[in-house]
Protein backbone atom coordinates (compact mmCIF):
# COMPACT_ATOMS: atom_id res chain seq x y z
CA UNK A 1 0.00 0.00 0.00
CA UNK A 2 2.65 1.99 1.04
CA UNK A 3 6.08 2.72 -0.62
CA UNK A 4 9.07 4.98 -0.28
CA UNK A 5 10.36 7.19 -2.91
CA UNK A 6 13.57 8.70 -3.31
CA UNK A 7 13.85 12.06 -4.70
CA UNK A 8 15.79 14.97 -4.99
CA UNK A 9 14.78 18.36 -4.35
CA UNK A 10 16.54 22.05 -4.33
CA UNK A 11 15.35 23.65 -0.65
CA UNK A 12 15.30 27.25 -0.09
CA UNK A 13 15.35 28.55 3.26
CA UNK A 14 14.39 31.56 3.97
CA UNK A 15 16.30 33.58 6.37
CA UNK A 16 14.20 33.97 9.13
CA UNK A 17 14.48 29.82 9.40
CA UNK A 18 18.19 30.47 9.78
CA UNK A 19 17.78 29.98 13.26
CA UNK A 20 16.75 26.37 13.20
CA UNK A 21 18.32 23.38 12.51
CA UNK A 22 19.54 23.41 8.84
CA UNK A 23 17.93 19.90 8.76
CA UNK A 24 14.89 20.57 10.99
CA UNK A 25 14.35 23.70 8.82
CA UNK A 26 14.70 21.11 5.58
CA UNK A 27 12.02 19.04 6.66
CA UNK A 28 9.96 21.35 7.26
CA UNK A 29 10.04 22.91 4.48
CA UNK A 30 9.73 19.65 2.34
CA UNK A 31 6.67 18.35 4.51
CA UNK A 32 5.21 21.85 3.54
CA UNK A 33 5.72 21.41 0.19
CA UNK A 34 4.55 17.27 -0.46
CA UNK A 35 2.68 16.27 2.51
CA UNK A 36 -1.33 15.46 1.47
CA UNK A 37 -0.27 16.33 -2.07
CA UNK A 38 -0.24 13.87 -5.23
CA UNK A 39 2.71 13.73 -7.45
CA UNK A 40 2.32 12.62 -11.12
CA UNK A 41 3.34 9.04 -11.67
CA UNK A 42 4.55 8.83 -8.21
CA UNK A 43 1.29 8.73 -5.90
CA UNK A 44 -0.15 10.22 -2.55
CA UNK A 45 2.57 11.91 -0.05
CA UNK A 46 2.32 11.26 3.13
CA UNK A 47 5.46 12.09 5.22
CA UNK A 48 9.05 12.41 4.77
CA UNK A 49 11.01 8.93 5.84
CA UNK A 50 14.68 10.18 6.01
CA UNK A 51 17.20 12.72 4.44
CA UNK A 52 19.74 10.76 2.58
CA UNK A 53 21.84 13.75 1.22
CA UNK A 54 22.43 16.74 1.92
CA UNK A 55 24.35 18.61 -0.61
CA UNK A 56 26.33 22.43 -0.36
CA UNK A 57 24.40 25.26 0.01
CA UNK A 58 24.44 28.28 -1.88
CA UNK A 59 23.77 31.73 -2.01
CA UNK A 60 22.59 33.91 -4.91
CA UNK A 61 23.12 36.93 -5.38
CA UNK A 62 19.84 39.80 -4.77
CA UNK A 63 18.26 36.68 -2.30
CA UNK A 64 19.52 36.09 1.14
CA UNK A 65 17.52 32.87 1.19
CA UNK A 66 20.15 29.57 1.18
CA UNK A 67 19.94 26.86 -1.50
CA UNK A 68 20.89 23.33 -0.76
CA UNK A 69 20.44 20.38 -3.05
CA UNK A 70 19.15 17.54 -0.74
CA UNK A 71 18.56 13.85 -1.91
CA UNK A 72 15.38 12.71 0.48
CA UNK A 73 12.89 9.57 0.60
CA UNK A 74 9.26 9.97 1.55
CA UNK A 75 6.70 8.00 1.92
CA UNK A 76 4.03 7.19 -1.04
CA UNK A 77 0.91 6.10 -0.86
CA UNK A 78 0.69 4.15 -3.90
CA UNK A 79 -0.91 0.57 -4.11
CA UNK A 80 0.59 -1.78 -6.74
CA UNK A 81 -1.96 -3.13 -9.82
CA UNK A 82 -3.45 -6.42 -7.94
CA UNK A 83 -3.20 -6.07 -3.91
CA UNK A 84 -5.68 -6.31 -1.89
CA UNK A 85 -7.21 -3.17 0.05
CA UNK A 86 -9.53 -2.33 2.74
CA UNK A 87 -11.85 0.61 2.39
CA UNK A 88 -15.33 2.19 3.05
CA UNK A 89 -18.13 2.95 0.82
CA UNK A 90 -18.07 6.41 0.11
CA UNK A 91 -21.28 6.39 -2.41
CA UNK A 92 -23.47 4.54 -5.44
CA UNK A 93 -23.61 5.55 -8.48
CA UNK A 94 -24.65 4.60 -11.75
CA UNK A 95 -21.19 4.72 -12.51
CA UNK A 96 -20.21 2.19 -10.06
CA UNK A 97 -19.45 2.10 -6.34
CA UNK A 98 -16.99 5.19 -4.88
CA UNK A 99 -14.51 3.80 -2.07
CA UNK A 100 -12.69 5.67 0.39
CA UNK A 101 -9.26 5.05 2.57
CA UNK A 102 -10.00 7.91 4.99
CA UNK A 103 -7.07 9.87 3.58
CA UNK A 104 -8.00 8.95 -0.37
CA UNK A 105 -10.51 9.16 -1.99
CA UNK A 106 -10.34 8.77 -5.25
CA UNK A 107 -11.67 5.06 -5.67
CA UNK A 108 -13.87 3.51 -8.28
CA UNK A 109 -14.82 0.17 -8.37
CA UNK A 110 -16.78 0.42 -11.95
CA UNK A 111 -20.11 -0.92 -12.45
CA UNK A 112 -18.54 -3.95 -14.72
CA UNK A 113 -16.50 -4.85 -11.99
CA UNK A 114 -18.74 -5.52 -9.14
CA UNK A 115 -20.02 -9.15 -8.11
CA UNK A 116 -21.83 -10.86 -10.96
CA UNK A 117 -25.08 -10.35 -11.70
CA UNK A 118 -25.51 -6.68 -9.96
CA UNK A 119 -28.31 -4.04 -10.54
CA UNK A 120 -28.58 -0.58 -9.07
CA UNK A 121 -31.36 0.33 -7.06
CA UNK A 122 -33.13 3.65 -8.40
CA UNK A 123 -34.99 4.26 -5.33
CA UNK A 124 -32.09 3.72 -2.92
CA UNK A 125 -29.43 4.66 -4.97
CA UNK A 126 -27.49 1.93 -3.94
CA UNK A 127 -26.07 -1.24 -5.88
CA UNK A 128 -26.89 -4.80 -4.71
CA UNK A 129 -25.29 -7.67 -5.70
CA UNK A 130 -28.21 -10.59 -6.27
CA UNK A 131 -26.72 -13.46 -5.38
CA UNK A 132 -28.19 -16.44 -6.22
CA UNK A 133 -28.72 -19.34 -3.49
CA UNK A 134 -31.01 -21.57 -5.67
CA UNK A 135 -33.40 -21.02 -8.71
CA UNK A 136 -36.00 -19.49 -6.53
CA UNK A 137 -34.36 -17.52 -4.33
CA UNK A 138 -32.09 -14.40 -4.80
CA UNK A 139 -30.64 -12.46 -2.12
CA UNK A 140 -30.36 -8.83 -1.83
CA UNK A 141 -27.17 -7.81 -0.86
CA UNK A 142 -26.86 -4.01 -0.83
CA UNK A 143 -23.70 -2.15 -0.79
CA UNK A 144 -24.66 0.02 2.12
CA UNK A 145 -22.81 3.51 2.62
CA UNK A 146 -20.15 3.17 5.20
CA UNK A 147 -20.01 -0.20 5.01
CA UNK A 148 -16.26 -1.65 4.77
CA UNK A 149 -15.41 -3.14 1.16
CA UNK A 150 -12.10 -5.42 0.16
CA UNK A 151 -11.20 -5.01 -3.25
CA UNK A 152 -8.75 -5.42 -6.05
CA UNK A 153 -6.41 -2.83 -6.96
CA UNK A 154 -6.95 -3.04 -11.20
CA UNK A 155 -5.83 -0.12 -12.58
CA UNK A 156 -4.33 3.67 -11.74
CA UNK A 157 -4.13 6.59 -13.22
CA UNK A 158 -2.81 9.99 -13.01
CA UNK A 159 -3.75 13.09 -14.94
CA UNK A 160 -0.95 15.84 -15.17
CA UNK A 161 -3.75 19.17 -13.34
CA UNK A 162 -0.20 21.44 -14.01
CA UNK A 163 -2.03 24.34 -15.47
CA UNK A 164 -0.88 24.58 -19.36
CA UNK A 165 -0.76 28.33 -20.04
CA UNK A 166 -3.59 30.81 -21.15
CA UNK A 167 -5.66 29.12 -24.36
CA UNK A 168 -4.49 30.98 -27.39
CA UNK A 169 -7.64 29.49 -29.33
CA UNK A 170 -10.81 30.28 -27.31
CA UNK A 171 -10.47 34.06 -25.64
CA UNK A 172 -13.93 34.30 -25.91
CA UNK A 173 -15.06 31.78 -23.03
CA UNK A 174 -14.55 32.02 -19.49
CA UNK A 175 -17.56 29.27 -18.20
CA UNK A 176 -15.83 26.58 -20.12
CA UNK A 177 -12.72 26.75 -18.50
CA UNK A 178 -14.55 26.68 -15.29
CA UNK A 179 -16.76 23.88 -16.42
CA UNK A 180 -14.85 21.73 -18.39
CA UNK A 181 -14.33 18.20 -16.60
CA UNK A 182 -10.95 17.92 -17.22
CA UNK A 183 -9.54 20.84 -15.23
CA UNK A 184 -11.74 19.39 -12.26
CA UNK A 185 -10.32 16.05 -12.75
CA UNK A 186 -8.33 14.07 -9.61
CA UNK A 187 -4.83 14.15 -10.21
CA UNK A 188 -4.46 10.08 -8.96
CA UNK A 189 -7.59 7.83 -9.34
CA UNK A 190 -7.49 4.04 -8.54
CA UNK A 191 -9.60 1.84 -10.32
CA UNK A 192 -11.26 -1.44 -8.17
CA UNK A 193 -12.76 -4.63 -8.84
CA UNK A 194 -14.74 -6.80 -6.17
CA UNK A 195 -15.61 -9.21 -9.43
CA UNK A 196 -13.97 -12.59 -7.38
CA UNK A 197 -14.68 -14.76 -4.32
CA UNK A 198 -13.48 -13.12 -1.00
CA UNK A 199 -14.07 -9.52 -2.38
CA UNK A 200 -17.10 -6.81 -1.56
CA UNK A 201 -18.67 -6.12 1.80
CA UNK A 202 -16.39 -7.68 4.80
CA UNK A 203 -19.83 -8.51 6.21
CA UNK A 204 -20.78 -11.12 3.24
CA UNK A 205 -17.96 -13.17 4.11
CA UNK A 206 -17.52 -13.04 7.50
CA UNK A 207 -20.26 -15.72 8.36
CA UNK B 1 12.32 18.75 -8.29
CA UNK B 2 13.34 15.25 -9.69
CA UNK B 3 12.10 11.37 -8.88
CA UNK B 4 15.02 9.69 -8.64
CA UNK B 5 13.27 6.04 -7.84
CA UNK B 6 9.39 6.56 -7.53
CA UNK B 7 9.32 3.16 -5.72
CA UNK B 8 12.28 2.23 -4.20
CA UNK B 9 10.98 0.19 -1.29
CA UNK B 10 7.70 -1.42 -0.16
CA UNK B 11 6.80 -0.43 3.59
CA UNK B 12 4.57 -2.41 5.78
CA UNK B 13 1.34 -0.56 7.18
CA UNK B 14 3.51 -0.94 10.56
CA UNK B 15 6.44 0.70 9.72
CA UNK B 16 4.09 4.25 8.07
CA UNK B 17 1.79 3.97 11.57
CA UNK B 18 5.11 4.23 13.49
CA UNK B 19 6.80 7.17 11.53
CA UNK B 20 3.16 8.81 11.62
CA UNK B 21 2.43 8.12 15.17
CA UNK B 22 6.35 9.38 16.27
CA UNK B 23 5.47 13.02 14.38
CA UNK B 24 2.15 12.96 15.69
CA UNK B 25 4.17 13.20 19.08
CA UNK B 26 7.10 15.20 17.81
CA UNK B 27 9.66 12.15 18.62
CA UNK B 28 12.27 12.14 15.51
CA UNK B 29 10.70 14.93 13.56
CA UNK B 30 8.98 17.70 14.90
CA UNK B 31 5.28 18.33 15.84
CA UNK B 32 3.46 19.71 12.87
CA UNK B 33 3.25 23.84 13.55
CA UNK B 34 0.31 25.56 12.64
CA UNK B 35 1.96 26.24 8.69
CA UNK B 36 1.94 22.86 8.03
CA UNK B 37 -1.54 21.62 7.99
CA UNK B 38 -1.16 19.68 4.73
CA UNK B 39 0.87 17.19 7.19
CA UNK B 40 -1.15 17.16 10.29
CA UNK B 41 -4.14 16.69 8.05
CA UNK B 42 -2.86 13.61 6.41
CA UNK B 43 -1.17 11.90 9.65
CA UNK B 44 -4.18 12.22 11.75
CA UNK B 45 -6.36 10.73 8.46
CA UNK B 46 -3.76 7.89 7.89
CA UNK B 47 -3.27 7.06 11.85
CA UNK B 48 -7.01 6.92 11.77
CA UNK B 49 -7.02 4.38 9.09
CA UNK B 50 -4.45 2.63 9.95
CA UNK B 51 -5.41 2.30 13.96
CA UNK B 52 -8.26 -0.13 12.53
CA UNK B 53 -6.07 -2.18 10.70
CA UNK B 54 -3.96 -5.46 12.69
CA UNK B 55 -1.11 -3.25 12.10
CA UNK B 56 -1.70 -1.19 15.08
CA UNK B 57 -0.20 -4.18 17.36
CA UNK B 58 2.55 -5.19 15.16
CA UNK B 59 6.10 -4.86 16.22
CA UNK B 60 9.67 -5.04 14.50
CA UNK B 61 10.02 -8.46 16.16
CA UNK B 62 7.00 -9.54 14.81
CA UNK B 63 7.34 -8.30 11.57
CA UNK B 64 10.78 -10.35 11.66
CA UNK B 65 9.90 -13.38 13.21
CA UNK B 66 6.77 -13.79 10.51
CA UNK B 67 8.91 -12.75 7.84
CA UNK B 68 11.46 -16.17 8.73
CA UNK B 69 8.26 -18.22 9.71
CA UNK B 70 6.74 -17.95 5.90
CA UNK B 71 10.03 -18.33 4.31
CA UNK B 72 9.90 -21.47 3.22
CA UNK B 73 6.74 -20.89 1.56
CA UNK B 74 8.82 -19.21 -1.17
CA UNK B 75 5.97 -16.22 -1.00
CA UNK B 76 6.88 -12.90 -2.92
CA UNK B 77 7.81 -10.10 -1.17
CA UNK B 78 4.77 -7.75 -1.99
CA UNK B 79 2.52 -11.36 -0.84
CA UNK B 80 4.11 -11.45 2.47
CA UNK B 81 3.73 -7.54 3.12
CA UNK B 82 -0.17 -8.47 2.61
CA UNK B 83 -0.76 -10.92 4.68
CA UNK B 84 0.79 -8.69 7.40
CA UNK B 85 -1.06 -6.23 5.84
CA UNK B 86 -4.12 -7.97 6.28
CA UNK B 87 -4.01 -10.54 8.80
CA UNK B 88 -6.36 -13.18 6.97
CA UNK B 89 -8.25 -15.29 8.87
CA UNK B 90 -9.73 -17.70 6.25
CA UNK B 91 -8.21 -19.72 3.36
CA UNK B 92 -10.14 -17.31 0.78
CA UNK B 93 -8.65 -14.16 2.22
CA UNK B 94 -4.88 -16.65 1.53
CA UNK B 95 -6.38 -16.99 -2.19
CA UNK B 96 -7.16 -13.73 -3.05
CA UNK B 97 -3.75 -12.25 -2.08
CA UNK B 98 -1.31 -15.19 -3.06
CA UNK B 99 -1.48 -15.73 -6.97
CA UNK B 100 -2.10 -18.83 -8.21
CA UNK B 101 -2.15 -20.14 -5.35
CA UNK B 102 -3.93 -23.69 -5.98
CA UNK B 103 -0.96 -23.95 -8.13
CA UNK B 104 1.98 -23.33 -5.87
CA UNK B 105 0.08 -23.82 -1.97
CA UNK B 106 -1.87 -27.29 -0.98
CA UNK B 107 -4.90 -27.40 1.16
CA UNK B 108 -2.12 -27.93 4.18
CA UNK B 109 -0.13 -25.85 3.44
CA UNK B 110 -3.47 -23.26 3.28
CA UNK B 111 -4.22 -24.17 6.92
CA UNK B 112 -0.11 -24.16 7.66
CA UNK B 113 -0.35 -20.58 6.67
CA UNK B 114 -3.22 -19.19 8.12
CA UNK B 115 -1.63 -21.21 11.90
CA UNK B 116 1.47 -19.79 11.35
CA UNK B 117 -0.44 -15.94 10.78
CA UNK B 118 -2.71 -16.49 14.20
CA UNK B 119 -0.04 -17.30 16.31
CA UNK B 120 2.57 -15.07 15.27
CA UNK B 121 0.47 -11.95 14.13
CA UNK B 122 -1.48 -10.63 17.16
CA UNK B 123 -5.33 -9.88 16.34
CA UNK B 124 -8.29 -8.24 17.44
CA UNK B 125 -9.64 -11.48 17.66
CA UNK B 126 -11.77 -12.27 21.55
CA UNK B 127 -10.69 -15.25 21.32
CA UNK B 128 -6.90 -13.66 21.47
CA UNK B 129 -7.95 -11.14 23.70
CA UNK B 130 -5.73 -12.30 26.27
CA UNK B 131 -2.78 -12.26 23.88
CA UNK B 132 -3.61 -8.73 23.02
CA UNK B 133 -3.34 -7.29 26.10
CA UNK B 134 -0.13 -9.35 26.29
CA UNK B 135 1.36 -7.21 23.13
CA UNK B 136 -0.24 -4.18 24.21
CA UNK B 137 1.48 -4.61 27.50
CA UNK B 138 4.76 -5.22 25.96
CA UNK B 139 3.76 -2.39 23.70
CA UNK B 140 3.12 0.04 26.36
CA UNK B 141 6.66 -1.23 27.30
CA UNK B 142 8.66 -0.34 24.17
CA UNK B 143 6.99 2.98 24.22
CA UNK B 144 8.23 4.16 27.07
CA UNK B 145 11.19 2.42 26.50
CA UNK B 146 12.13 4.81 23.25
CA UNK B 147 10.57 7.67 24.74
CA UNK B 148 13.34 7.83 27.25
CA UNK B 149 16.38 7.39 25.21
CA UNK B 150 14.92 8.53 21.84
CA UNK B 151 14.18 12.23 23.08
CA UNK B 152 17.20 13.84 21.46
CA UNK B 153 18.26 10.79 19.48
CA UNK B 154 16.00 9.32 17.69
CA UNK B 155 16.50 5.51 17.20
CA UNK B 156 15.36 4.39 13.61
CA UNK B 157 17.90 1.85 12.93
CA UNK B 158 15.43 -0.87 13.67
CA UNK B 159 12.95 0.09 11.56
CA UNK B 160 15.09 0.42 8.39
CA UNK B 161 16.34 -2.81 9.15
CA UNK B 162 13.08 -4.48 9.21
CA UNK B 163 12.58 -1.93 6.05
CA UNK B 164 15.35 -3.44 4.13
CA UNK B 165 14.06 -6.96 4.80
CA UNK B 166 10.58 -6.33 3.49
CA UNK B 167 11.91 -4.55 -0.02
CA UNK B 168 10.88 -4.94 -2.92
CA UNK B 169 13.50 -2.95 -5.16
CA UNK B 170 11.08 -1.90 -7.76
CA UNK B 171 7.87 -2.99 -9.74
CA UNK B 172 10.10 -4.77 -12.21
CA UNK B 173 11.66 -7.41 -9.55
CA UNK B 174 7.80 -8.32 -8.57
CA UNK B 175 7.07 -8.66 -12.29
CA UNK B 176 9.84 -10.98 -12.88
CA UNK B 177 8.73 -13.21 -10.22
CA UNK B 178 5.19 -13.72 -11.73
CA UNK B 179 6.27 -14.70 -14.93
CA UNK B 180 8.61 -16.81 -13.71
CA UNK B 181 5.91 -18.07 -11.72
CA UNK B 182 3.56 -18.77 -15.22
CA UNK B 183 6.18 -20.62 -16.46
CA UNK B 184 5.89 -23.38 -13.61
Amino acid sequence: MFVLSEMKDTVRIPPWEFKEETTDAIIEILNKKLANKVVYNVGLCIALWDLVKLEDSFIFPGDGASHTNVHFRYVVFRPFVDEILVGKIKGCSKEGVHVSMGFFDDILIPADALQHPARFDEEEQLWAWEYEVDEDTKHQLFMDIGEEIRFRVVDESFVDTTPSGPDTTNTDNVDSILTDPDLKKPPYTITGSISESGLGCLSWWNS
Amino acid sequence: MEVINESAALLTNYEVYSLLTDIQNGRGQKKPNKHQQNLATITYETVKYLENTPCKLQDPDILAKFTKAVAPFKLMKAETLQLLNHRPKTAVEIQLIIEESEERLTEEQIYELLEIISTNVPGTDEVETTEMAEVEMNNEEIREDTEMEAEDDYDEDEEVEVADELIVEDKNDVQVGEEDNDDD
